[in-house]
C-alpha cells in the first residue's frame, strides 16, 4: 500500500505529467482560459486514464506484444467516446466549450504513454493507482493554469470577481497568454523542484 | 474565391499551433534545428492530406448511411495510425531518398493531434471533400510555416543567456506566445478577400 | 497466465476480442445515451426561448414554423401566447461572417418591434474578445468585484450605447458605429459584432413577415418548401 500511496503522490509532484514530463500539451494550452474548464478537461481525461489504465493492466496478457499498440488505442478511443457521450447528455455546455479536445484526449500522449509506461507492466491496483495521481497531477497543472489566466485576464478566479474586469489582461484568456502564462508556470515549477 | 478565403485563414488567421493550440508537442520538440523543422513541416503536409481524404470518405461512405457516427474516434484513429504505417512501408520501397529525409518523423505523427482534430474539424465543419482536402492542406503549409519560424528563432535563442529556471522549455513556450501575438496581428485579414 | 505469444492467429484473435468488446460496449452507451442528449437539446432551445419573449404558456415549439427571407433561405419562428393572445416572437437568426463562421442566436422580439432579449445558441468566436457577444449587447450590470466590495470604492463604468434590448430596429439603427449604426462594437471585435448585428436584423426582418401574417388573421402555415436552417 504504501508503494501505491508514492505512486499516487509522484504523479502529482515529482513526474507531473505537465510541469516536469512536458506531455499533453495541446489540451493543456487550449483549454485552460478559465479555470473551471482546464479542471473539467483535467478531470475528463483523469477518467479515462484510469479506465484504460486498469483495464489494459487486465489485458495485459491476452495482448500479445506486436499489436499492444493498436490493442492500447482501441481501449482509449472507447473510454473517450464513453466520456464524449456522458458529456454531451448531461453536461452540454461544457461539452461546448471544451468541444474538439475531447476527441483528443485519444491522442493525448500521457494516456498512451502510461498504458506503455506502467499499466503494461505492473498489476491492476497499482495501475489504478497510477493513474490517479498522473491524472491528478495533470488535473492540477490545468486547473493552476486556468486560475492563472483567468485571475490575470479578467480578474475572477472560478468566477468570482477579484477585481474589476476593466483592469485585466485580456492577452492572458487569449492564445498568446497561454504560451506565456504556462511558460512561467514551468520556470516556477523549475525553481521549486531544484530546491 | 471560397478557397482563398479558407487558404489565408487556415494559415494565419486561425494558424494550427498558435491559435488552436494542435500540435503543440512536437512542435516544441522537433523545432531546436531548421532543417528538422522542414522535415517534419514536409511529413505532416504529406499524411494529413492523405489521412483528411481517407477519413472524409471512410464518414460519408461508411460511418453515416450505417448510424455509427458514434464510432467516429475510434476509427479515425485507427485509420490514421494504420495509414501512417502504410505509408512508412510504401515510401521506404518507393523512394529511398524522401524515406531518408522524412522516415524519422513519420512514426512521431501517430499522436500528433493536427491530424485527428482537422479529420474531425472537416466533418464538424460540413465542408464538402475538395473544401476539406484545401483546408488539410492550407492548415499543414500553417503548421509547416509557425514551425520553421520558431525554429529559426530557437536556433538563435540556444545563443543567448538566459536564466537558470527559465532554460529550455520555458523560454520557448514564452517566444511562441510572442510569436502567437505577431499571428494576431493578422486577424481580419480575411474579410478583404 | 503466462503472455500470448506474437503469432499470427493469437494477434489476429485478440485484436478482434478487443475490437468486439469496445463496439459492443459503445453501442450499449450510445442507446444509453442518445435519449438524453435530444433531452438536453431541446432544453436548451427551450430554455433559449424563454429566456428571450415575455411569459407564455403555450408550446412555441410545437407551434414553430418557417419564414423566408430575402436572402433566399428561411428561419425557424417561434410564436409565444399567452392564452390565444400573441404576446412575442422567439426568431432562430444566424450569420455564417462571424470571426470563425457561424453564429446562431435567438432573437425574442414583443409585439411592438423591439428586441426582448437574446440567447447566443453557438458561436466559436474567440474566448476573451469575439465570446463577449454573449451579454455585450444586453444592458451592463455593475457587478462589484472583492476589492472593490473590500476597500468600499467603485470604478465607474464607461457607460457604452451597445445594449439592443428594448430597442427597435425601426427606430434604433441595428449596425456597429464604425458603419454609421447607433451600437458599440465589442471592442477588439468588430467583425463578430457585425455578424451579430446581422443575425438580428435578419431575425427582425422575419419578425416582421410573421406579425403582418397573424394581424391579418390568416393561420399560420408551414412553409416547407423553403431551404433548411444551416447548421441547426
Amino acid at each position: 500500500m504504501a508503494k501505491n500511496i508514492k505512486v499516487l503522490v509522484n504523479g502529482i509532484i515529482k513526474d507531473n505529467p505537465v510541469f516536469v514530463l512536458l506531455l499533453g500539451m495541446c489540451p493543456t494550452l487550449a483549454t485552460t482560459s478559465s479555470a473551471i474548464n482546464g479542471m473539467s478537461m483535467g478531470l475528463a481525461t483523469m477518467f479515462v486514464l484510469v479506465c484504460s489504465n486498469v483495464v489494459i493492466s487486465l489485458l495485459k496478457n491476452l495482448i500479445p506484444d506486436l499489436v499492444r499498440i493498436p490493442a492500447f488505442i482501441v481501449v482509449i478511443a472507447t473510454f473517450v467516446t464513453i466520456v464524449e457521450m456522458v458529456m454531451n447528455a448531461y453536461l452540454p455546455a461544457l461539452a461546448d466549450s471544451l468541444g474538439i479536445f475531447i476527441p483528443l484526449i485519444v491522442v493525448n500522449c500521457i494516456v498512451l504513454g502510461r498504458a506503455e509506461a506502467f499499466a503494461a507492466k505492473n498489476n491492476v491496483l497499482s495501475s489504478l493507482f497510477d493513474g490517479i495521481g498522473i491524472g491528478l497531477g495533470f488535473t492540477f497543472a490545468l486547473t493552476a493554469l486556468g486560475i492563472t489566466r483567468e485571475f490575470f485576464g479578467s480578474g475572477k478566479i472560478f468566477s468570482v470577481s477579484f477585481f474589476p474586469e476593466d483592469f485585466g489582461v485580456t492577452l492572458f484568456v487569449l492564445a498568446p497568454g497561454a504560451f506565456i502564462a504556462l511558460g512561467y508556470l514551468v520556470a516556477v515549477f523549475n525553481k521549486l523542484q531544484r530546491k | 474565391m471560397e478557397y482563398i478565403g479558407i487558404i489565408i485563414v487556415a494559415i494565419f488567421v486561425n494558424n494550427v499551433v498558435l491559435a488552436q493550440f494542435l500540435g503543440i508537442c512536437p512542435f516544441l520538440g522537433v523545432s531546436k534545428k531548421v532543417d528538422t523543422a522542414i522535415g517534419m513541416g514536409a511529413a505532416v503536409t504529406f499524411v494529413l492530406s492523405i489521412a483528411t481524404i481517407v477519413t472524409f470518405l471512410l464518414q460519408k461512405g461508411l460511418l453515416e448511411p450505417f448510424g455509427l457516427q458514434y464510432l467516429q474516434t475510434i476509427t479515425f484513429i485507427l485509420v490514421i495510425a494504420s495509414l501512417v504505417q502504410m505509408v512508412e512501408i510504401i515510401i521506404k520501397k518507393v523512394s529511398p531518398p524522401l524515406y531518408q529525409a522524412l522516415g524519422v518523423f513519420l512514426p512521431l505523427i501517430t499522436t500528433n493531434c493536427v491530424i485527428l482534430g482537422v479529420a474531425i474539424l472537416v466533418i464538424q465543419k460540413d465542408f464538402t471533400l475538395l473544401s476539406s482536402v484545401v483546408y488539410a492542406v492550407a492548415t499543414a503549409a500553417g503548421y509547416a510555416l509557425a514551425l520553421i519560424i520558431f525554429s529559426t528563432i530557437r536556433e538563435q535563442l540556444a545563443l543567448t543567456k538566459v536564466p537558470k529556471a527559465m532554460q529550455g522549455v520555458p523560454i520557448a513556450l514564452i517566444t511562441a506566445g510572442i510569436l502567437a501575438m505577431a499571428f494576431m496581428g493578422f486577424s481580419g485579414i480575411d474579410q478583404v478577400f | 497466465m503466462a503472455k500470448l505469444s506474437s503469432s499470427y492467429k493469437n494477434m489476429l484473435l485478440s485484436l478482434l476480442f478487443i475490437c468486439l468488446l469496445a463496439a459492443g460496449l459503445l453501442a450499449k452507451m450510445n442507446d444509453m445515451t442518445k435519449a438524453p442528449i435530444a433531452d438536453a437539446k431541446a432544453l436548451k432551445l427551450e430554455e433559449a426561448i424563454k429566456d428571450v419573449v415575455p411569459e407564455f404558456d403555450n408550446n412555441p415549439v410545437a407551434e414553430s414554423y418557417k419564414v423566408a427571407t430575402d436572402a433566399g433561405d428561411s428561419l425557424l419562428v417561434y410564436p409565444a401566447k399567452k392564452g390565444d393572445e400573441i404576446v412575442g416572437f422567439a426568431v432562430n437568426s444566424y450569420s455564417d461572417n462571424g470571426f470563425s463562421g457561424n453564429i446562431q442566436v435567438m432573437v425574442g422580439f414583443d409585439t411592438e418591434n423591439s428586441v426582448v432579449n437574446y440567447a447566443v445558441l453557438s458561436h466559436a468566436e474567440t474566448p476573451g474578445l469575439g465570446s463577449q457577444m454573449v451579454d455585450w449587447f444586453k444592458p451592463q450590470v455593475q457587478e462589484y468585484s472583492l476589492i472593490e466590495k473590500l476597500f468600499g470604492f467603485q470604478v465607474e463604468k464607461v457607460e457604452a450605447k451597445s445594449s439592443i434590448i428594448g430597442k427597435s430596429p425601426k427606430t434604433t439603427q441595428f449596425k456597429v458605429a464604425k458603419d454609421g449604426g447607433d451600437i458599440d462594437a465589442i471592442s477588439a471585435s468588430t467583425i463578430t459584432s457585425r455578424a451579430f448585428l446581422e443575425a438580428v436584423n435578419k431575425a427582425y426582418a422575419a419578425y416582421t413577415q410573421s406579425e403582418n401574417y397573424t394581424s391579418t388573421g390568416a393561420t399560420i402555415a408551414v412553409d416547407n418548401d423553403t431551404t433548411e436552417i444551416k447548421k441547426n
